[in-house]
C-alpha cells in the first residue's frame, strides 16, 4: 500500500483513477485545483469561486471515503498559464495552455506537494502510459489513440515522470472508463467530457487576451505575402498560422484560397498566402524537455506539431549550446509558432518543446 | 472521525453534554412559542428561560436579547439595523461576517500585534459625523483581544455606537463592558449550530433584517428554533471563563515546545492579550495549506486563513493586516476545545514536528 496523491478535476477520468487506487487498497489523498474564479469566468456576480467540478470532485471523494482538499492555485495559474496564454498571442504565436498547466500547477507543484505530504506517487487521469524502462520511467502514448494526451505531457520532466502514475493509459477507450465509474457507483459516470480551454468557458478567448494584452487587440493589416494589402484586422490574437477562417473578404485572392502564413507582432500584420506557400520542411524548437538522454547525433523519429495530428516522420538535431532542436520534416507541413513539437519513437515520447517562428533568434527561452 | 486530535475549536466547539441534553429535551416540546395555548406557553417558557440565561451569563436585560440563526446574522443585524445615519467603521481584522455585512465601511488598521490602533480609531471618529464602530472582542485566527474598554471610551466621547463581535470571546474570556451591542454564536461556545444572539443596550432598537411574524419583539421574524436556543443557553451556562482559563497553560506549553524545537517558528499575536485557547503558528516558507493537509493526514485537525465554502485554504486578511506579508500564508491556527485532552501538548507537538521534518526533508 502506498500513499498516492490523486489530482481530481471532478471529471470522470480522474474520479475513476481515485476510485481504482482506493479499491486497490492504497492510501489515496484527493486534491482538486481551484485554478480560476469560476464565478468571474461565467460573469455571474457573487457566484462562488468554485465551479461545479470542484463540488463533483468532493462528492466523489466522499463516496470513496478518501480525504480530499481544494487547493487555491488562482494566482499561479493566472500568472503562469493565463499570463503565458496572453503573452504568447501577443508575440504572434499560438499557445498550448494545457501544456503550461501540466508543466506548472499540475506536475511541478503537485509533485512537490505530494512529497511534502509523504506521498509515494502522484496519479492523474491523463491518457498516457508511464512505462518502467531500463533507464527509468518512460512516457508512452495511450492505448486509445483517440484519447492519447501524451502531447500535453511532453513538458513533464523525467523526475516528475518517475513520480507520476497514469492508471488510464492502458484503457481501450473512454467507454471502458465510464463502465468502471458506473461500477464504482460514481455519480460522474455519465458526465460529459470537458471542452475547449477551461478558463474560457464560453470559448471566447480573444476578449480575455485583449484584457490582459491590449496590444494583441490593436488593429492592423491583412497583407498578401507578395506585399499587397488585402484588408484590416482587429487584433493579431485572432490568428494562427494555417488558419483559413475569419479572414473575411481577404479569404480569396481571385480564385485562390488564402490562409494565415505568418503573424508579425511587431508590425501588427497578418501575412496571408496560398496553402502551398505555408508548408515547410524545417522547424526550430526551443524550451526542449528531453525524456531520453539528450541526443548527441541527429535522430530519426516522428513528430507531432499540433495536438490533433498523426505523427510525421522527421529528423531532429539537438544543439545543447543554443538549447534549440532543428526539425527536418520528410514531407512538408505547417508550423504554427507557439505550438508544441513532440517527438516520438513509435509509442514512446522522446521529448518536446515549443515551435519557434522561422528565423527567430531566441536565447531567453531556451531549455530550462 | 472520532479518533485523532481536533484542535479547531474556533471553527466550532464540540457539543457540550449539557447542551446536547437540552436540545434533546426541547425536541420533545411540541409547541410554537407564539401560540396562545398551553403548548405554546410551555414553549414560550423554555424560550424565555433561555433568554434569561443568556442575559445572566453575558450581561444585560433578558428583553434585550434577540435570538438569531447564528453569529453571522447577529452581526448583520447590528450592522444593518443600527447604522442608519451613521458612518460604519470596522477593524481590518474583523470576520467576513462583519466585513461583508458592511461593504462600504471604513477599515480601521491594527497594530503589528493585532490589536486595534486606538489613535487611528480616535482620528476616524473625530473626522466626521456620528459613527457605528464594529470591533471583535477576540480574533478568530489569532485569539488577540482588542482593547474594547478603551475603544468604548472613545466611542462614548464622540457619540458613536460600538458593536462588538463577541462570537469567539464569549465563553472563553470575560466580555468587556461598554458595548452597545454584542454578537454571540451558540456553536462557538459548545452549543448546537443554528442559534446566535444579538445583545442590545437598553433602548437600542435595530431595524429588522427579517420582519416576518414579529417574533423577538419585532426585531427578528420567524419561529424561534427552540432546540438550538435551549442548547445555546445550556452551553452558555456551562462555558465559564474559569474553565476556559485552564486551556492557557496547555496553549503556552505547545508554543514553548514548538519554539524549542523550531527556532524559526513564530506566533503572531503572542505579545498581545489573547484568548486562552488560541495560537497562530507560523512556519516560514511552508504554505499553511500544506501544513493543514499534512496534519489532517496525521489525524490532527487545525485550520488556516479564512474558511471558504469551497473548502480551500484561503489567504488570511487578518495576518496580512498585521503586516506579516508572505508569511501570512505560512500560518496555521491551533485552537483548543473546551474538552481538550490532557495529552494535547505531546500529541500536537509530535505531529507538528513530524510535519516540519517532512517538509524540510524535501527542501533539503
Amino acid at each position: 500500500m502506498a500513499r498516492i496523491l490523486v489530482a481530481m478535476s471532478g471529471g470522470v477520468d480522474s474520479s475513476v483513477v481515485a476510485g481504482l487506487l482506493a479499491e486497490e487498497g492504497h492510501d489515496v489523498v484527493g486534491a482538486t485545483l481551484q485554478l480560476y474564479d469560476h464565478g468571474a469566468a461565467i460573469q455571474k456576480k457573487g457566484a462562488c469561486c468554485a465551479g461545479q467540478d470542484i463540488h463533483d470532485a468532493r462528492d466523489v471523494a466522499d463516496r470513496l471515503g478518501i480525504p480530499h482538499y481544494v487547493l487555491d492555485r488562482e494566482q499561479v495559474f493566472r500568472r503562469e498559464v493565463i499570463g503565458d496564454f496572453a503573452d504568447t498571442y501577443a508575440r504572434g504565436e499560438t499557445p498550448v495552455p494545457c501544456i503550461r498547466c501540466n508543466q506548472t500547477v499540475k506536475f511541478r507543484d503537485l509533485v512537490a506537494l505530494a512529497h511534502d505530504l509523504g506521498c509515494d506517487a502522484l496519479a492523474t487521469g491523463h491518457y498516457a502510459r508511464r512505462v518502467d524502462g531500463p533507464h527509468g520511467a518512460e512516457l508512452h502514448r495511450a492505448a486509445d489513440p483517440a484519447r492519447d494526451q501524451s502531447y500535453f505531457l511532453a513538458a513533464t520532466t523525467r523526475e516528475q515522470l518517475a513520480f507520476a502514475r497514469f492508471p488510464l493509459g492502458g484503457y481501450p477507450d473512454k467507454a471502458a472508463v465510464r463502465v468502471v465509474a458506473a461500477r464504482l457507483g460514481l455519480a460522474v459516470a455519465d458526465k460529459p467530457d470537458s471542452q475547449d480551454i477551461c478558463f474560457v468557458p464560453e470559448g471566447r478567448y480573444d476578449s480575455l487576451v485583449t484584457k490582459l494584452r491590449p496590444d494583441a487587440a490593436a488593429p492592423g493589416e491583412l497583407v498578401h505575402a507578395d506585399g499587397r494589402v488585402l484588408g484590416a484586422h482587429d487584433g493579431i490574437a485572432r490568428y494562427t498560422v494555417g488558419q483559413g477562417r475569419g479572414l473575411g473578404a481577404a479569404s480569396w485572392d481571385g480564385d485562390e484560397r488564402l490562409y494565415v502564413a505568418g503573424v508579425e507582432a511587431g508590425r501588427r500584420r497578418i501575412v496571408l498566402a496560398p496553402r502551398g506557400a505555408l508548408e515547410t520542411t524545417e522547424a526550430t524548437v526551443g524550451e526542449v524537455n528531453w525524456l531520453i538522454d539528450p541526443p548527441v547525433a541527429p535522430i530519426r523519429c516522428s513528430v507531432k506539431l499540433r495536438a490533433r495530428e498523426v505523427p510525421r516522420a522527421a529528423t531532429v538535431s539537438w544543439d545543447a549550446g543554443t538549447g534549440l532542436a532543428r526539425v527536418l520534416l520528410e514531407a512538408p507541413g505547417i508550423v504554427a509558432p507557439g505550438q508544441a513539437c513532440v517527438m516520438y519513437d513509435r509509442e514512446r515520447v522522446l521529448g518536446g518543446g515549443f515551435l519557434r517562428a522561422a528565423g527567430a533568434v531566441d536565447s531567453t527561452r531556451s531549455a530550462a | 472521525m472520532t479518533t485523532g486530535l481536533s484542535l479547531d475549536a474556533n471553527a466550532t466547539e464540540p457539543l457540550r453534554p449539557e447542551a446536547r441534553a437540552a436540545v434533546l429535551a426541547a425536541l420533545d416540546l411540541p409547541g410554537n412559542p407564539s401560540s396562545v395555548h398551553a403548548e405554546g406557553r410551555a414553549a414560550r417558557r423554555l424560550l424565555e428561560d433561555a433568554r434569561g440565561a443568556i442575559a445572566a451569563r453575558f450581561g444585560g436585560r433578558a428583553q434585550d436579547v434577540v435570538f438569531t440563526a447564528g453569529g453571522t446574522e447577529a452581526n448583520a443585524l447590528a450592522l444593518h439595523g443600527l447604522s442608519a445615519g451613521r458612518r460604519v467603521l470596522v477593524g481590518a481584522t474583523e470576520h467576513p461576517a462583519v466585513l461583508r455585512a458592511a461593504p462600504g465601511a471604513t477599515l480601521l488598521p491594527v497594530r503589528a500585534d493585532g490589536t486595534i490602533d486606538l489613535a487611528a480609531l480616535d482620528a476616524a471618529l473625530a473626522a466626521a459625523g456620528p459613527a457605528l464602530v464594529c470591533l471583535m472582542a477576540a480574533n478568530n485566527e489569532t485569539g488577540v483581544l482588542h482593547p474594547i474598554a478603551d475603544a468604548a471610551g472613545l466611542c462614548g466621547r464622540y457619540g458613536a455606537l460600538l458593536h462588538v463581535d463577541a462570537v469567539q470571546a464569549a465563553g472563553r474570556a470575560p466580555l468587556p463592558a461598554g458595548a452597545d451591542s454584542l454578537a454571540l454564536s451558540a456553536h462557538k461556545l459548545g452549543g448546537p449550530k443554528g442559534a446566535g444572539a444579538l445583545l442590545l443596550r437598553p433602548g437600542l432598537d435595530p431595524t429588522p433584517l427579517i420582519a416576518g411574524g414579529g417574533q423577538e419583539r419585532g426585531r427578528r421574524g420567524g419561529t424561534e428554533p427552540l432546540p438550538a436556543i435551549a442548547g445555546f443557553a445550556a452551553a452558555a451556562r456551562a462555558a465559564t471563563d474559569q474553565a476556559a482559563a485552564r486551556l492557557a497553560p496547555i496553549r503556552d506549553a505547545i508554543e514553548a515546545a514548538i519554539a524549542a524545537l523550531a527556532p524559526e517558528a513564530r506566533f503572531p499575536g503572542q505579545g498581545a492579550p489573547r484568548l486562552p485557547n488560541t495560537s497562530a503558528i507560523l512556519l516560514p516558507g511552508v504554505p499553511a495549506e500544506t501544513q493543514v493537509i499534512a496534519l489532517d493526514l496525521a489525524g490532527v485537525r487545525v485550520s488556516a486563513g479564512a474558511a471558504c465554502s469551497s473548502g480551500k485554504v484561503g489567504a488570511s486578511h487578518v495576518l496580512a493586516a498585521m503586516g506579516l506579508g508572505g508569511d501570512a500564508a505560512c500560518t496555521i491556527r491551533m485552537s483548543l476545545p473546551w474538552n481538550a485532552p490532557e495529552d494535547s501538548v505531546e500529541r500536537f507537538v509530535a505531529a507538528w514536528a513530524a510535519m516540519r521534518e517532512q517538509v524540510t526533508r524535501r527542501a533539503a
